[in-house]
């Protein structure tokens, strides 16, 4: 991929509500130019989606729980682990699924409305999906960093206002 | 109290520092450091340096190591072969460097010429060393560049020293090569030693930084002065550091011996991390430095401020003569009116009147709402003149 696409894909990774018009203007590039490259991009699901980082434990009315769950699977002939991780995926309760090198083969991170309701997630429908040997289930306590982002970190600018 | 420190004057900034810190809701454009604090990897470095009881002095002239260290950089970005151990001093910031290598070299009533609108320092660090200060001007028509017909016509029997920084501090000009060789040519000629703040090399936006010592016949007769405030985001530790012929760095080490002993050790650990692994570093940061150039070199053209290109450093440099005002006037009238803190250009010399110094080290956001903001202050009182016209 050429640089210019790279250079266009961080500034939207760091902050994806700049307009294009500032877009275009820092790299550089007629304003159309961008608009194309960022509709090629999302077209070829280079760009999947602009989320937004919420800190939900500040909103006082956010009582989900998170899971990470460590699955050991059986992998299947000619695909490997695709197939059961494509099934797993499919879970709305299912935030994140990657397949690890080390211990276990799969962690699947789950959010719920309640410790019960993950536990019972966890044993009904993913313990016992076809190929799942095992699972081991971890329960979040508190979100420190998310996606590069710290959590409540102290920001501030303390630089003087004027300096040579 | 001795009657030369009475007629020094207060750097032009402090005024208006003043004024913009009392303020609440400032958008500042008017800072000269980096908005990004130190990598992460180099403060850690220090704080490991610490734990393991690195709280002594250094030898004088830095941890050797370090100087090293400064050596391979030197050599690697613009192939200037040093000697560690006869022609580097760390130093407490650039700023340091400048004032020892000035000292050391001018007897009273020798002239320093030296190109503006420059750097705060420059004029007084000459008049506190005895020399006489003899500015140039630099004209945006010439990109703010020092040509060499106006070098030579500065020069008398007095001259000693030219002192310029390239990329410059307020201007953000460059110069490049050619350019520069030319101005080696003249100072070949007339005998001139030359103090080089490069303090901004590694932000030089179009094209490699090239410093001045690497020029053939030239590195006898540098002080290259170079720190790591501005291109590892490091203002506050405080390092800088000198390469420069043996018996120069000789007689500044002497000043630095008994005026500093040496640079603070935990800074000096720091920058030999920063030299080591800090590549990355400088690059993304100078990536978004350019980004935002883009950004407010645009928008200050398009608000009805025109301002030439940049190339270097992180300051736009518009011209304010449009509105009818002058640049301090600008200043305070734009951070009372509207909250946005600029520089203006006389602070860094007569002939920065008529521009105001615009940072770019400030996030998107910041520079955009500024923008916003000094549109309205533009329209405002630029319409307002237009009127005042048409009613003569
Ligand atoms: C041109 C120039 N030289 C030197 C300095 C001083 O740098 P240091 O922090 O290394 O003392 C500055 C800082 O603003 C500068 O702009």
């Amino acid at each position: 991929m050429d640089d210019v696409k790279v250079r266009l894909l961080q500034a939207l990774e760091q902050n994806h509500r700049i307009t294009t018009k500032a877009l275009a203007t820092m790299l550089n590039l007629p304003e159309k130019e961008v608009k194309g490259m960022i509709k090629e991009l999302e077209d070829v699901k280079v760009i999947l989606g602009y989320i937004t980082l919420i800190d939900w434990e500040k909103t006082g009315n956010n009582d989900n729980v998170t899971a990470i769950i460590d699955v050991k699977v059986t992998p299947q002939r000619d695909v490997g682990f695709d197939i059961i991780a494509e099934r797993i995926c499919r879970f709305p309760e299912v935030k994140s699924v990657y397949l690890m090198s080390g211990g276990y083969d799969l962690s699947v991170m789950i959010e719920g409305t309640s410790m019960k309701q993950v536990a019972f997630f966890v044993a009904e429908k993913l313990a016992t999906l076809e190929n799942v040997q095992s699972t081991a289930t971890h329960f979040v306590l508190k979100k420190y960093k998310q996606d590069g982002i710290i959590f409540d970190e102290d920001q501030k600018d303390r630089r003087l206002v004027i300096s040579p | 109290m001795k009657k030369s420190m009475e007629e020094l004057p207060y750097s032009g900034i402090r005024k208006f520092f003043d004024l913009a810190s009392g303020m609440r809701g400032v958008i500042s454009l008017g800072v000269g450091e980096p908005d990004f604090v130190t990598p992460w990897h180099i403060r850690e470095a220090s704080v490991y340096s610490l734990e393991k009881g690195y709280t002594n002095y250094t030898s004088n002239c830095g941890l050797e190591e370090l100087r090293r260290e400064i050596c391979r950089y030197l050599f690697r970005k613009f192939q200037l072969e040093y000697d560690y151990s006869r022609e580097i001093i760390v130093t407490v910031g650039a700023s340091e460097a400048i004032d020892i290598a000035l000292r050391c070299v001018l007897e009273p009533g020798d002239e320093v010429i030296i190109p503006e609108p420059c750097f705060v320092s420059y004029k007084p660090c000459t008049v506190m060393a005895g020399g006489v200060p003899k500015s140039i001007f630099t004209r945006e028509a010439d990109h703010f560049k020092l040509r060499p017909e106006d070098l030579e016509k500065a020069i008398t029997p007095r001259s000693k020293v030219l002192l310029m920084c390239y990329p410059n501090n307020p201007t953000g000009a460059v110069m490049i090569g050619k350019e520069l060789q030319a101005i080696a040519q003249v100072v070949e000629r007339y005998d001139l030693l030359v103090i080089s703040d490069e303090i901004y090399s590694e932000l030089t936006y179009e094209g490699e930084h090239v410093s001045f010592a690497s020029l053939p016949g030239m590195k006898e007769r540098t002080v290259l002065v170079n720190g790591f405030s501005k291109s590892f985001a490091m203002t506050g530790w405080r390092i800088g550091y000198t390469a420069a012929p043996e018996d120069i760095t000789a007689a500044m080490l002497k000043i630095h011996q008994y005026t500093i002993m040496c640079a603070p050790i935990m800074g000096q650990m720091a920058a030999i991390e920063a030299l080591k692994n800090g590549e990355g570093e400088i690059k993304r940061m100078a990536g978004q430095y350019d980004q935002r150039r883009n950004l407010i070199v645009n928008g200050l053209n398009q608000i009805g401020l025109p301002c030439f290109e940049p190339r270097g450093a992180f300051y736009a440099f518009p011209s304010i003569k449009l509105t009818g005002m002058s640049s301090q006037e600008f200043c305070e009238k734009l951070l009372k009116e509207e909250k946005v803190a600029v520089v203006p250009g006389d602070a860094f010399g007569e002939s920065g009147e008529g521009y105001v110094r615009c940072s770019y080290a400030a996030s998107v956001e910041q520079i955009t709402e500024a923008l916003n903001r000094m549109e309205k202050f533009v329209e405002r009182h630029v319409k307002k003149r237009k009127t005042v016209y048409a009613v003569r």
